[in-house]
């Protein structure tokens, strides 16, 4: 089952394209990694899935083929927007209370313990509480409601390292223990090393890369070796980003498997996803080489496996 | 790290059924009681005052008409307040915050919540001003046909009374929320509301209401004051006579006619009658189109009728364009 499908979607708000033929398959039981810089379409194709915004054109599914928005898919799915918008003359127990109106289910003993161990009183107004204490709650409320996807967007944002790490700590134990599906964009690639095991690279609109972590961390590697010689080899190998210094140079390529022989002089190193996602970011048009990693520009199923 | 763990997941029932309404008259209570609580002791206010003016109308005729007319000028803006304060925040006020965002992500479903939130509101505002407008049309029965409360169909008072006055507010209620959604911000969708409903009430004072019915014809020379007198012209033999005929008959007659007033002067034919009396007495006939009194429940019904088609028609928009277009 895919938690989020999508085929040649495209979102415009007046004249600007927010997202251009859009092919994606989030498969279930990952943490899924939405990067990509300011404008690329994050908060859109979050928005799309989660039924808030509606597609200029092309298809988005939910959930393996709900339709975003549809109560079977509101039921499933719990979101979090950027900024956690949340009633601010509201009481975190009225907000407690609300959420609980709103759903099937909502397990309050779990939201209490959660919201106890954050230290936010149930008694204060949510205008109340610090940013960090905001950034809390909403994620809180969205994991009381057990929902089958959790959707976060810049979830990290307002959170010092410390809640962050807490904050994933958390995530991970929902993922253990209830086996949700997460997608959440972030800018934070450092934090996401450790928690996502899927990524996708959205630029301009569209999908980079996308495929699960430790399949596109054993695809790619990094050749550092002399600088003169560099040239040699961008026309070669699948260079994604080369990196010149005045003696060597860092070329992050993407091979065929561990076959590939590493020229004479040249030493291979593994990559970091941090180091794998800039190494996209800074190139927009990478996506065009050929190899495992490409996005599903014609066949989603494919990512999907 | 956390010690919390979730529980086994719960059981999905195939069926789906949906989040059931009721569960909303708690989250639109807890998110409205103020808005009502402020509305109830606005329109409490206005109540008693109303009380007291009525008590007056009973006991001294003349001072309480004076004060409710002058009253009647401010009573006009009460529903156009309420539909820029109770009803222009309901929608914009989610959007701007951006709390839609997570309530509109809910279980429960934005276009039911909308429909779940905006019942209650408007059966409240409808119900409160009708209870003001019929304390209205209390206070003012006293006055009906004497100085100062001329006509009940005429004027400035009609639509404060009863059913008009609660569906002119249900109208602006609604105004609000539409222009809500369309302008998604709080004090220009206020600004919006204002203009909008004194835009309609308006139109309708001068173009619509005294068309409801087509108007009655007489020559009757006295009309009820409670009767609506709509153009009065003359006629001799039947026919329509035009204003300048009539200018020139009088002028024969040795009045001075100026800007459509006429000016005795001493010794003229005129005599002692009146120009009026004048020319009846020289075979004009004066024939006046007019609404009787008896037609106000009617109309009252009427406005009430199309007002009330007109904010379900606005509030089902509103619905509509929260379930097509979040963002």
């Amino acid at each position: 089952m895919n938690v989020i499908e999508s085929s040649g979607l495209e979102k415009r708000y007046g004249g600007t394209w927010a997202l251009r033929e859009c092919t994606l398959a989030i498969p279930d039981g990952h943490v899924a990694a939405l990067v990509g810089p300011n404008g690329a379409g994050k908060t859109t194709l979050l928005n799309l899935a989660v039924g808030l915004t509606a597609p200029t054109s092309g298809i988005v599914t939910v959930l393996g083929g709900t339709p975003p928005g549809s109560p079977a898919a509101l039921d499933g799915i719990a979101f979090v927007a950027q900024d956690a918008p949340l009633y601010k003359n509201l009481s975190v127990a009225d907000i407690l209370h609300l959420t609980r109106n709103l759903n099937r289910y909502f397990d309050q003993g779990y939201a209490e313990a959660r919201l106890g161990e954050l230290g936010i009183p149930l008694s204060r107004k949510t205008g109340k509480l610090s940013g960090g204490q905001q950034a809390q709650l909403a994620p809180s409320l969205a994991l009381a409601r057990r929902p089958r996807l959790l959707v976060l967007d810049e979830p990290m944002a307002m959170l010092d390292p410390l809640a962050r790490h807490d904050f994933m700590a958390t995530v991970m134990t929902a993922v253990a223990d209830d086996g949700v599906s997460v997608v959440l964009s972030s800018h934070v690639l450092a934090e996401l090393e450790r928690v996502a095991d899927y990524l996708i690279l959205l630029s301009r609109g569209s999908v980079q890369v996308a495929g699960e972590v430790d399949d596109l961390l054993a695809c790619h590697r990094v050749l550092t070796g002399p600088a003169v010689e560099a040239d040699r080899y961008t026309e070669q190998l699948a260079v994604v980003h080369a990196r010149r210094g005045e003696a060597q140079a860092h070329l992050l390529i993407r091979t065929n498997g561990s076959t590939d022989p590493v020229p004479r002089g040249w030493e291979a190193y593994p990559v970091s996803l941090e180091e794998l996602a800039l190494a996209y970011l800074r190139e927009p048009g990478a996506a065009s080489l050929p190899g495992p990693a490409r996005a599903g520009h014609a066949e989603p199923t494919e990512v999907a496996l | 790290m956390t010690a919390v763990t979730l529980p086994a997941s719960p059981g999905r029932d195939a069926s789906r059924r949906p989040v059931p309404w009721r569960r909303m008259a708690w989250v639109t209570w807890r998110q409205h009681r103020l808005t009502v609580a402020g509305l109830v002791a606005v329109l409490g206010a206005v109540s008693l005052y109303l009380l007291m003016i009525g008590q007056q109308a009973r006991a001294f005729n003349a001072i309480a008409g004076h004060s409710l007319t002058l009253t009647a000028a401010l009573f006009q803006v009460i529903p156009a307040l309420i539909g820029a304060f109770v009803g222009a925040p309901v929608l914009a006020k989610e959007l701007e915050t951006g709390t839609f965002r997570y309530t509109w992500t809910q279980g429960f479903g934005r276009a039911r919540w909308t429909v779940a939130t905006l019942a209650p509101l408007a059966v409240t505002v409808t119900v409160l001003a009708g209870a003001v407008g019929f304390l209205f049309s209390w206070c003012y029965e006293p006055l009906i046909g004497g100085r100062y409360g001329s006509s009940l169909l005429a004027g400035n008072t009609f639509d404060l009374h009863s059913v008009a006055f609660a569906a002119w507010t249900l109208t602006a209620f609604s105004i609000g929320v539409l222009a809500g959604i369309l302008i998604r911000r709080v004090v220009p969708a206020m600004f919006a509301t204002l203009v909008a409903w004194s835009g309609l009430a308006v139109v309708t004072g001068v173009f619509l209401r005294p068309h409801y019915e087509a108007p009655l014809v007489t020559s009757r020379p006295n009309l009820p004051r409670t009767d609506w007198v709509m153009s009065q012209w003359w006629t001799r033999g039947g026919k329509p006579v035009s204003s300048s005929t009539i200018d020139e008959v009088l002028q024969k007659a040795g009045a001075k006619v100026s800007g459509g007033a006429v000016i005795q002067s001493p010794g003229s034919a005129l005599g002692n009658m009146s120009p009026t009396q004048y020319l009846l007495h020289h075979g004009f006939t004066q024939v006046m189109s007019y609404q009787p009194a008896s037609r106000f429940w009617p109309f009252q019904w009427i406005e009430g009728g199309w007002l009330l088609a007109l904010s379900l028609l606005l509030m089902g928009t509103a619905v509509w364009l929260v379930r097509r277009r979040a963002t």
